[in-house]
């Protein structure tokens, strides 16, 4: 596996760290005149999400990590796995257990497409994107007059998510949410 | 992966002109003094010997000669019209420093070099606090030891803790397998880089001298409190190193000691050896006068003077972008 020397550190490099794969988020370059270079390098380790500092002498290196991410559509769970497959055309499939999904598999819907961040050819996380539009299956009836302003309500959408809404919506109607919040955004006109 | 190229500069216009009234400050300044603007080489057959200053290779083939190396600081040259009795004089030059890049490094920079003919470190530190407070407009530095500032920042004593001390006070950084080769020096600079400089010249800009012996590089050494200290001097301002500047060694046995010591040091990192200037070590030898030198970044100095902390602000191309 090819190796990353300090001059070639930069955010967004994907290395392995104390046997983990990290992603670089920030690199440091200090040098006093005359004096031996240092980088302090802040990483994300991928496995547990936890950002470390870590300080490298000038001319050490990190192996790289067999880091990929990939657009893949969401096909269906057999409760154990979630399979995703590759949308180049191959029809490859992998299946992402439960730990790589974590808490966005309440954002899965079929045949939407996601990034799945793969290491060493297996799921290691999966990343819906920044927006998605989701049926509402189960709220409280929509209310009259309640379409200017105030109140809000729990809507569960077909994913099994709970967002916080308007008062207006009803049951059936499509919205978009943001998944970074987790926060309602609007509702989409069906057409 | 691709990139977009980026043809735009990364300075500002503002910057761009401030830039170019900087260098008019620095010449008008030289001038009033009558001390004589010079050009030297960037292109010679000799590099650095410093083992922390790695330069860049040149593939020169001129003249029936083949190699070069771009120049770390144009120290050498200088020195040799000094010899030729030049009289004092100042350079503004690029130099290159392979592998340097980051906030306030790029591989290849602006500087400001210049020796003053009878002057001591204290003479010519006196006219470095002129320059900068009269383009900064800022307070004139005091003057702390390379000891008291190590003491009062990272509260251990550069002469007189241990080898083993110094590792135990840079484990906050490293890790034991890091720290397994490192001397002395490499343990002062790390705590110099993580626990002092960002704490220098914060409220008034301080000048860091009588550093230790074996940091010396080209300055002359002498005594202090029983300690062999350096006759080298550095400026800070808000944390930023803006020059280093020694009374000068003119004695060409001790010259070529520190030459071949470079090359020790070198050897031992793993490093290659530099073949030793011996135009340079003649003009020692012929004599060069009683002197102090000081180099100085012209774009930190820039920096300070726009108040940024990245040296793409000041720079029309940064190296990603040249």
């Amino acid at each position: 596996m090819a190796s990353y020397s300090t001059n070639e550190f930069r955010s967004g490099l994907k290395v392995l760290l104390d046997g983990d794969p990290c992603i670089m988020l920030d690199n440091e370059f200090v040098k006093p005149g005359k004096g031996q270079a240092f980088n302090r390098v802040k990483l994300r380790n991928l496995m547990t999400n936890r950002v470390w500092e870590r300080t490298f002498k000038s001319g050490e290196s990190l192996e790289a990590a067999d880091v990929l991410d990939q657009d893949m559509e969401y096909l269906y769970t057999d409760g154990e796995f979630w399979h995703f497959m590759l949308t180049d055309g191959s029809f490859e499939q992998f299946a992402a257990d439960a730990k790589a999904v974590g808490d966005n598999v309440k954002w899965l819907k079929e045949q939407d497409v996601y990034t799945v961040t793969l290491y060493n050819g297996a799921p290691l996380s999966v990343t819906p994107p920044n927006f998605v539009e989701l049926e509402v299956v189960d709220t409280d009836p929509g209310m009259k007059g309640d379409t200017a302003q105030g109140g809000s309500k729990p809507a569960t959408l077909s994913t099994g998510a709970v967002v916080s809404v308007p008062l207006f919506i009803s049951i059936g109607e499509v919205l978009k949410v943001d998944t970074r919040t987790g926060e309602y955004v609007s509702r989409v006109k069906s057409s | 992966m691709t990139t977009q190229p980026v043809w735009q500069p990364s300075a500002s216009q503002a910057a761009l002109k401030s830039r170019a009234q900087q260098l008019k400050f620095v010449r008008g300044f030289f001038d009033e003094r009558q001390v004589m603007e010079v050009e030297t080489p960037v292109l010679a057959a000799h590099g650095v010997s410093d083992l922390n200053l790695d330069g860049v290779r040149a593939h020169v083939s001129a003249a029936g000669r083949r190699g070069g190396w771009l120049q770390t600081s144009p120290e050498y040259h200088m020195k040799r019209l000094l010899a030729a009795g030049s009289g004092s004089i100042f350079q503004v030059s690029r130099v290159f420093r392979d592998g340097e890049r980051g906030q306030r490094h790029n591989p290849e920079f602006s500087m400001l070099e210049w020796y003053r003919v009878g002057f001591d470190d204290e003479a010519l530190r006196a006219e470095v606090a002129d320059l900068v407070c009269s383009w900064l407009d800022c307070r004139r530095p005091r003057t702390v030891s390379y000891r008291d500032a190590v003491m009062a920042c990272a509260h251990i004593d550069p002469f007189e803790a241990s080898d083993r001390e110094l590792r135990r006070c840079c484990e906050h950084w490293l890790e034991p397998d890091q720290l397994a080769g490192m001397g002395r020096d490499a343990c002062l600079d790390l705590i110099m880089s993580f626990a002092v400089e960002p704490q220098l010249g914060q409220d008034v800009p301080e000048f860091i001298v009588d550093y230790p012996a074996s940091q010396a590089a080209l300055a002359r050494v002498s005594e202090r409190d029983g300690h062999p200290v350096a006759h080298r001097f550095e400026l800070y301002i808000d944390g930023v190193e803006l020059c280093n500047g020694y009374w000068e060694l003119v004695d060409a046995d001790e010259q070529r000691r520190r030459f071949e010591q470079d090359n020790q040091l070198r050897r031992r990192a793993g490093k290659p050896e530099m073949a030793i200037d011996e135009a340079f070590l003649a003009a020692v030898e012929a004599g060069i006068p009683e002197c102090a030198g000081v180099a100085l970044g012209l774009d930190r100095l820039l920096m300070l003077k726009l108040g940024t902390r990245d040296i793409a602000d000041v720079l029309a191309f940064p190296f990603e972008r040249a």
